[in-house]
């Protein structure tokens, strides 16, 4: 692969990385949310991919077609399958509590999406020293990792609902991983299995109390969870 | 070079002015075909017009200057920009002036004269929808102009015929990120800059909801064509600015009549495929709650501002 098409096609998968990440912060309904996710699952994954192409270490393709099956296959399942559990009830009865869509984020739409500019700048003005040791491809897409960990903060600490906290967890984690193949082309194959095996049971634990959040008070509203029970 | 060259500035402003009507038939045809009616024909706008200019002037007691002056102004303003935008060519007399920031300009004035008319108007709606327009022109503006500076980037200068000659050299520009987030920024800001749905429905007269239409209320015979003339020809001129800058193909950069008669084709063909894939849209999308609108129009000026910091530290080559 020549280096300018590389250029151009690392450039591409970074644009949509940050691209879906803005969206996720944008939409209200679920549904979309996790199709959006699952989208940012295949960008991440070509940017292993494409490194590996390029510098002909085939492990990082073997890495990027796992984070691949993982992020935009396995752990979107997960989340649509704990969604349809949450929407079946109300389905069933006819009423709608709003567990499928996010009727009321702590900052409203348009502030958190001004706030993702500023996140955005706010990374790339930290990233500038980094990028200057090294002015490669790889090195200059940096900032756009850390952008989507700050925004991937930002989701979880303003969203209500359980589940799209769940998704701001899992935007922080692409954000790290996505980092961490831009800075240093990748961890160690064992580490990276540890992480992605770690990301996978946290979602499966959180799904399962997720379910049993909604059967004890009805909802999976973050907010009403303020007494402790023993 | 001279005489192509004038020809090709008169024929941009020519084309804009007569196409705009047609335009706008078209996509009221596209649409009406889509929801099964037969449609009122592609030359309706232009009978309308012929109707309107007919009637006899009037003016509503107790107006004042910016109600007379703002139709006129309207159409003026878009007429300029027409000239300046390189519609047909690159390569004509006026490009050296044709600054990105000029036009935008230009469109806000037209756009800060019928919010002035509809204050002087002095009716509930006029100011209603002079406030509404006031809230969507200030999301607006910046976005235009952000997501032409992502492309004025790579091409060093905010000048529009060297941004599109540019781009005509080197088409990879247009796949970058910073092409792709700048193209999706500025096709929604078109959208609410002309008052299409999701923003505005260009179809309703009798809605709470009415923007555009909420502050002409009050125009009737040939000042009404005039302010539905220069709608339709701002319409006109920013889809084709949209198809000069991300499809700018065909274009002439250099002064032919061959290059120019190209030119006049690739560029009807392609305002008119944009119209109606616009007008298709339409049909499937509702209008906004006006209270998700600065929602809808603050993505797309963080698209924009995506697009200028992606083409100011991604590109690796500069």
């Amino acid at each position: 692969m020549s280096e300018g098409l590389f250029t151009q096609l690392l450039d591409l998968a970074c644009g949509a990385f940050l691209l879906a990440a803005v969206i996720v912060l944008w939409r209200r309904e679920l549904t979309a949310i996790v199709r959006v996710f699952a989208l940012q699952g295949v960008a991440l994954a070509a940017i292993p991919v494409l490194l590996g192409v390029h510098e002909r270490r085939w492990d990082l393709v073997v890495v990027g077609v796992g984070i691949g099956v993982l992020r935009a296959g396995l752990l979107p399942y997960l989340v649509r399958r704990a969604l349809t559990a949450l929407t079946a009830g109300q389905q069933r009865y006819g009423t709608d509590t709003g567990e499928s869509r996010e009727t009321q984020p702590l900052v409203n739409v348009a502030a958190s999406l001004l706030t993702a500019a500023a996140l955005t700048l706010l990374a790339y003005a930290v990233a500038r020293p980094l990028v200057e040791l090294d002015p490669t491809p790889e090195t200059q897409a940096l900032p756009v990792g850390l952008a989507v960990v700050l925004i991937g903060f930002f989701t979880l600490v303003t969203r209500r609902r359980a589940l799209s906290q769940v998704v701001g967890f899992l935007l922080l984690d692409n954000g790290i991983t996505a980092t961490a193949f831009l800075a240093a082309a990748g961890v160690p194959l064992i580490v990276e299995l540890g992480v992605s095996f770690d990301v996978l049971l946290a979602v499966l634990v959180l799904q399962i109390l997720t379910t049993r959040m909604r059967e004890a008070f009805g909802t999976t509203d973050i907010d009403d969870l303020r007494e402790l029970h023993d | 070079m001279s005489g192509v060259g004038y020809v090709a500035v008169a024929g941009q402003v020519a084309v804009v002015a007569a196409g705009g009507p047609l335009l706008a038939g078209w996509m009221r045809q596209v649409r009406a075909r889509m929801e099964g009616r037969v449609g009122a024909g592609v030359l309706q706008p232009w009978r309308d017009m012929r109707k309107l200019l007919r009637k006899e002037p009037i003016t509503p007691v107790g107006t004042g200057p910016a109600l007379r002056i703002a139709p006129a102004l309207v159409v003026a303003t878009v007429a300029v920009a027409a000239a300046l935008v390189p519609l047909l060519s690159t390569d004509t007399p006026i490009s050296d002036r044709a600054d990105l920031i000029l036009v935008v300009a230009l469109i806000a004035l037209g756009t800060l004269a019928l919010a002035l008319a509809g204050l002087d108007s002095g009716t509930a709606f006029g100011g209603m929808g002079a406030s509404r327009e006031m809230t969507v022109a200030a999301l607006v503006e910046p976005t235009i102009l952000l997501s032409v500076f992502a492309l004025s980037i790579p091409a060093g200068s905010t000048n529009l015929p060297a941004i599109v000659s540019g781009t005509v050299h080197d088409p990879a520009r247009l796949a970058s990120p910073a092409g792709l987030l700048a193209t999706a920024a500025l096709a929604v800001a078109v959208l609410a800059e002309t008052g299409r749905i999701p923003v505005d429905n260009p179809s309703t007269h009798l809605e709470l909801t009415m923007i555009h239409e909420a502050m002409v209320l009050e125009y009737a015979g040939p000042d009404l064509a005039l302010v539905e003339l220069g709608a339709q020809m701002r319409l006109t001129l920013l889809l084709g600015l949209l198809a000069s800058l991300f499809a700018p193909w065909g274009i002439a950069t250099s002064a032919s009549w061959a290059a120019l008669a190209v030119a006049l084709a690739l560029f009807t063909l392609k305002v008119a495929v944009l119209g109606a894939v616009l007008a298709a849209a339409e049909v499937f999308w509702a209008k906004l709650r006006l209270f998700r609108v600065p929602e809808l129009l603050a993505g797309s000026f963080l698209l924009a501002l995506l697009a200028v910091i992606v083409s100011y530290f991604l590109s690796s080559e500069s």
